[in-house]
């Protein structure tokens, strides 16, 4: 799990699977917990973890999550096989949403995911090819020029 | 507030966490909508929703909720149980709809989390 430069570690998330949906997230907090990160940029880090993971199981067949925790930041790389994003600003505005029934039952597909996950972040990347899938990079400062 | 006071205002059953009744709790938030809770939760709020799902107690500790209170007597399913206990984040279950009880709670003193969405 520890590399040379800092941490590193991998994980798979399923689609449609919402009973385990959120699993990653939680396990990522208690890493950084762990580790013994300022719990303000934990929470950040967990809740945008959390939004782009009950993405890819709302959205996506499966996604690599990858986990890099380095002394000057932490981030998180998930990218997923999926139908990708028709229009990314689009679906970057607060409401915005295509959620069926079945995710807005769970209590979520409220088209406030990516923006939250925006929010949270320090840096926010993200790429997305029709057909073939997203990528988003979150990337939060652990040293000055981080959000609070 | 404690808890055990937001127990008793509400006349809520105890469902898990009985040795954390004397926790502090200095706001709370309602919605059935996670994303908004994840948007607007702060740090150490009483989670209300009637949303019994895993998701709902996954939410709480996502946003570090101190503890969840579900409204219209609804109880948590066995995965967010199961979840609540290994987090030691306290359930308490009130027969009260939401407006009730957030009004009940506000009146007694128990502010929310505060401050107007951002234009």
């Amino acid at each position: 799990m520890f590399c040379d430069d800092g941490l590193s570690q991998h994980f798979q998330i399923q689609g449609g699977d919402f009973s385990r949906a959120g699993r990653v997230s939680t396990t990522i907090k208690e890493i950084l917990q762990e580790v013994g990160i300022d719990p303000a940029i934990i929470r950040r880090a967990a809740i945008a973890s959390y939004e782009a993971e009950m993405n890819v199981v709302m959205y996506a067949q499966k996604a690599d999550l990858t986990l890099k925790l380095t002394p000057e930041e932490i981030t998180i790389r998930i990218e997923d096989q999926g139908p990708g994003i028709k229009n990314i600003d689009q679906a970057m505005q607060e409401g915005f949403s295509t959620a069926t029934d079945q995710m807005r039952e769970m209590g979520f597909g409220a088209g406030m995911g990516l923006p939250n996950i925006n929010r949270n972040a320090d840096v926010f990347w993200i790429g997305s090819i029709r057909g073939k899938g997203t990528v988003l990079i979150i990337t939060f400062l652990l040293k000055k020029g981080g959000k609070a | 507030m404690t808890l055990k006071q937001i127990q008793e205002i509400l006349d809520a059953e105890i469902i898990c966490g009985e040795d954390s009744l004397d926790m502090e709790i200095t706001a709370a938030g309602g919605s059935d909508l996670m994303s908004d809770v994840l948007a607007f939760g702060q740090p150490g709020i009483l989670l209300m929703t009637g949303l019994t799902n895993t998701q709902s107690v996954r939410t709480a500790d996502i946003v570090d909720a101190k503890a969840i209170l579900y409204v219209r007597g609804k109880k948590p399913d066995k995965g967010g149980l199961e979840l609540a206990r290994e987090k030691g984040i306290p359930i308490l279950s009130t027969k009260h709809m939401m407006f009730m009880a957030c009004g009940l709670l506000f009146r007694a003193g128990l502010p929310g989390v505060g401050g107007l969405q951002d234009e």
